[in-house]
């Protein structure tokens, strides 16, 4: 059988006898297959398939929301775990889900290879045998004609058909001659070509997703970066990744420009531009200036280099009562909003009498809110400030346990500055100096830089994921469009000498056109033999 | 110029509404003329002269999306408003391309009625200003994309009308067929003869259905044929929004699928529709079970359209809606 034999071109089914034999075990695996292989579980695997991955885009997932799980687990301490335990967090690889397309993929195979086999016979076969009684096809016309013989009609029908691409046989039946014609094989073709290309997709992003990397890497105007394993921030490699295949070069971030709207009254400080000038520069190569913009990212060494958020990093110089420098950089802070008021954390273990945090504030415009609380109301740097609130004791960083350099753990500290110590915060505009208080040391804002974060990625999947998805779109355009159908003509002579032209034609699969094709080639056949309707 | 095009372009689009809402309303008048007793329903320039107004109304609304897309020196469809806009249009303009070919005019009240319903609402709860597109919209993919996607809906669109055609002509006709059989039951059985045929269709049946007011659309089988010609056009377009989406993902993020809650609706009206074209071929499945999963199918499409974009967190928010 070629098709499940729940297809709707199949024969129905025979009523099954009301005492079945008990099955062998043989009998039932050939049972338990032919179901998985039927239509009505593909369909069903399907439509499970379409509900499975609904709770996927209500409940935030960990490989493409992280903060949004965590968050879930804060505000939502008893669910939470439950959800957990049925992979909620992380539905397109939960069990359920990949059992649910594995089954289909297996039911889809176990369709689509029996029909190849079926099909390439069929590309070799001969157009099936002329039906008896044409009259009872779905679409079917004749004609009576005089002044020609059947052997000529049945010759000129045979050349109109296979001028019109199709394939053709001569069937005769006693004095009854007939043509027996079929086209669209390529709806079959491109059918299962839409089936394997899926199987392609599959595959694909099943083996070759294991051997790509994912990193990310904040880099502040004028540094840069060699590409390797420390250097990133943060590092997802896939289950084959070997380190030693980091593509070696080095990416130093010059400038990163951001353009703002000025014109529009609607949209004055919206960002409509970013753009990081870059240097890069390969093993042994020469350095190359180049650009990476949101949507343009940089290709380089197969790895692909993505410009995917930014910000500030303000230059903090901190000097101990000496006067002597013991720390000056440029540190990232995180954008909390769209005017970018950006929050850092400066740690300072060693230099200073103290351990000592520092959490700031900065604010590109600075702005003074009613409450008298601080805040950005521009984006750009047209009145930068930054404030810190100084906390002092013991910065937990000899534990030997991983610390984020973005957030400072309050626990054992004690506030100096800012909130309720009565101590205002150190409030700094670009070239100013602030004392610590306890006569601690000093601050100095030297100045602001941009950072830009970027993500570099290898992904070996995407060519031949580009490649099956375009095929399975072909496939699809074939199958569903080029119409398969057979056609048939039979010319008998009757007793009076005159003869009697039958046309008839069947659809395999949808095809609005069968009836105009039937007609289509009676008349096309009047036409070459002279006759007048 | 910017702010002058811009209001022109709503002026544009609140006739094109006016005009969409008699053209609804006729268009429902016609449809409900059906609903007399007369077997043959009297001809009526009501479908001409609403069919009309459509096209009248398609050319303001036009008219009214092109001045937009000027004012704002780019396509207009990079929010909610636009969105709606552009998309309702294509919609309105597949209808009235398909018209062309066949007689689809039954369904005017549903296309009017739903183009209307959306502007009224983009215009009221969602209109913003013209601003400029942020960096993560700047790709020559917005204008593939997101075309292609709302024509893929236009096509949807007109198969859920037509497979809710199907499904009410078809509860028509098993209920007519229904009460013919009990007519000409009883008729054998009062005459104590075997009825012909031809009796029996003269005979009025006892209770007729509800929906007589379909009486003169395709019978279910032909509605069936259309819907089924119209979605897998609009498969196909889905499965390349599907496709460019993918290339523009990698571009833009970094991967070419992530899951994100907009990718993940998207695959589910892929899959939904994948599965009505499966049913069409299942023994068991073709018919209604089938015009059940074409209207999940545009169902999901408005979903993802509305509440997604709306309520769902995710990387495809329009910024300010």
């Amino acid at each position: 059988m070629s098709r499940p034999s729940d297809h709707i071109d199949s024969p129905a089914p025979a009523k099954a006898s009301a005492t079945s034999p008990a099955l062998s075990p043989r009998e039932w695996l050939r049972w338990f297959w032919r179901q998985l292989t039927s239509m009505r579980t593909a369909l069903l695997l399907l439509l499970l398939l379409a509900i499975a991955a609904v709770p996927g885009s209500i409940v935030p997932q960990r490989s493409s929301d992280p903060n949004g799980v965590t968050q879930y687990f804060v505000n939502n301490p008893k669910s939470a775990p439950i959800l957990d335990g049925f992979q909620m967090f992380d539905v397109y690889t939960s069990a359920w889900f990949s059992s649910i397309y594995l089954l289909l993929f297996i039911s889809l195979i176990g369709c689509v290879i029996p029909r190849t086999k079926h099909h390439i016979e069929a590309l070799r076969a001969d157009p099936p045998k002329t039906p008896a009684n044409l009259a009872r096809l779905p679409a079917h016309v004749t004609r009576d004609a005089s002044g020609v013989t059947a052997e000529a009609a049945i010759e000129a029908a045979h050349k109109i058909v296979r001028g019109l691409r199709y394939r053709v046989r001569r069937y005769d039946r006693g004095t009854t001659l007939t043509i027996s014609a079929e086209r669209g094989y390529a709806r079959e073709t491109g059918n299962l070509i839409f089936h394997f290309a899926l199987v392609g997709v599959l595959l694909t992003v099943g083996f070759g997703g294991g051997f790509g990397f994912a990193g990310q890497r904040v880099v502040v105007e004028g540094q840069g970066f060699t590409n390797s394993l420390l250097a990133y921030d943060s590092f997802n490699p896939g289950r084959f990744f070997n380190p030693s295949t980091l593509p070696p070069y080095s990416i130093a971030l010059d400038s990163f420009k951001v353009v703002y709207e000025q014109a529009n009254p609607n949209a004055i400080g919206q960002p409509t531009d970013y753009t990081a000038s870059v240097t890069t520069q390969l093993r042994g190569g020469t350095p190359e200036a180049q650009t990476i913009k949101v949507n343009e990212p940089l290709r380089i060494a197969d790895t692909d280099v993505y410009l995917l958020g930014n910000g500030y990093a303000p230059t903090i110089t901190v000097r101990n009562p000496a006067g002597e420098v013991i720390f000056t950089d440029s540190t990232p802070f995180l954008p909390q909003d769209k005017n970018l008021t950006s929050v850092g954390v400066i740690k300072l273990p060693d230099g200073l009498s103290q351990q000592l945090g520092m959490i700031g504030f900065f604010y590109p415009t600075v702005s003074k809110g009613h409450s008298g609380a601080f805040f950005s109301m521009y984006p750009d740097l047209v009145d930068p400030e930054v404030t810190f609130n100084v906390y002092a004791g013991d910065l937990g960083l000899n534990a030997g346990v991983a610390r984020s350099v973005y957030a400072l753990d309050t626990k054992n500290l004690t506030q100096l500055t800012g909130g309720k110590t009565g101590v205002k915060s150190l409030e700094l505009k670009p070239g100013e100096t602030a004392d610590l208080p306890n006569g601690l040391g000093s601050v100095t804002f030297d100045g602001v830089k941009r950072f830009a974060s970027l993500d570099i990625h290898r992904d070996p999947t995407q060519g031949g994921v580009l490649v099956f998805a375009l095929l399975a779109l072909a496939g699809l355009l074939i199958s569903l469009f080029i119409p398969r159908r057979r056609l048939w003509v039979a010319v008998s002579t009757l007793p009076s000498g005159q003869i009697h032209i039958e046309t008839a034609g069947l659809a395999r699969g949808d095809d609005p056109t069968l009836d105009t094709a039937v007609t289509a080639l009676d008349t096309a056949l009047a036409t070459n033999l002279g006759l007048t309707s | 110029m910017t702010d002058v095009l811009s209001q022109y372009s709503v002026l544009s689009l609140y006739s094109s509404m006016a005009v969409y809402a008699i053209a609804f309303i006729l268009f429902t008048i016609d449809l409900a003329r059906g609903a007399g007793d007369d077997v043959v329903v009297k001809a009526s320039k009501l479908p001409r002269i609403a069919m009309a107004l459509t096209v009248l109304a398609f050319l303001l609304q036009l008219a009214a999306t092109l001045m937009r897309g000027f004012a704002a020196s780019r396509v207009p469809w990079a929010n909610m408003y636009e969105f709606a806009m552009t998309g309702t249009l294509i919609i309105v303009g597949v209808f009235l391309a398909v018209n062309i070919k066949w007689d689809l005019r039954f369904i005017g009240t549903f296309v009017t009625g739903f183009a209307l319903l959306f502007l009224g609402l983009a215009s009221t709860r969602y209109y913003v200003e013209v601003v400029p597109l942020p960096p993560a919209l700047q790709s020559y993919w917005l204008v593939i994309h997101v075309f292609v996607a709302s024509l893929g809906t236009g096509f949807f669109a007109l198969g859920f009308a037509l497979s809710l055609s199907q499904l009410l002509q078809h509860k028509r006709e098993t209920t007519n067929a229904a009460a013919l059989v009990a007519v000409s039951s009883s008729a054998s059985t009062s005459a104590g003869s075997p009825v012909v045929k031809g009796t029996a269709v003269a005979a009025k049946p006892v209770r007729r259905s509800r929906l007589e007011f379909l009486k003169r659309l395709p019978d279910s089988i032909q509605l069936e044929n259309y819907a089924y010609r119209l979605i897998i056009i609009g498969f196909i377009f889905w499965t390349f929004t599907l496709i460019a989406g993918a290339v523009w993902a990698e571009k833009a993020w970094g991967r070419y699928w992530g899951w994100d809650t907009k990718e993940v609706w998207t695959f589910i009206i892929w899959t939904i529709y994948a599965g009505y074209i499966h049913a069409r071929s299942t023994r068991g499945w073709r018919g209604t079970r089938s015009a059940w999963l074409a209207m999940v199918g545009f169902a999901a499409v408005m979903f993802n359209f509305t509440i997604v974009n709306i309520f769902f967190k995710g990387l495809h928010a329009y910024s300010g809606l």
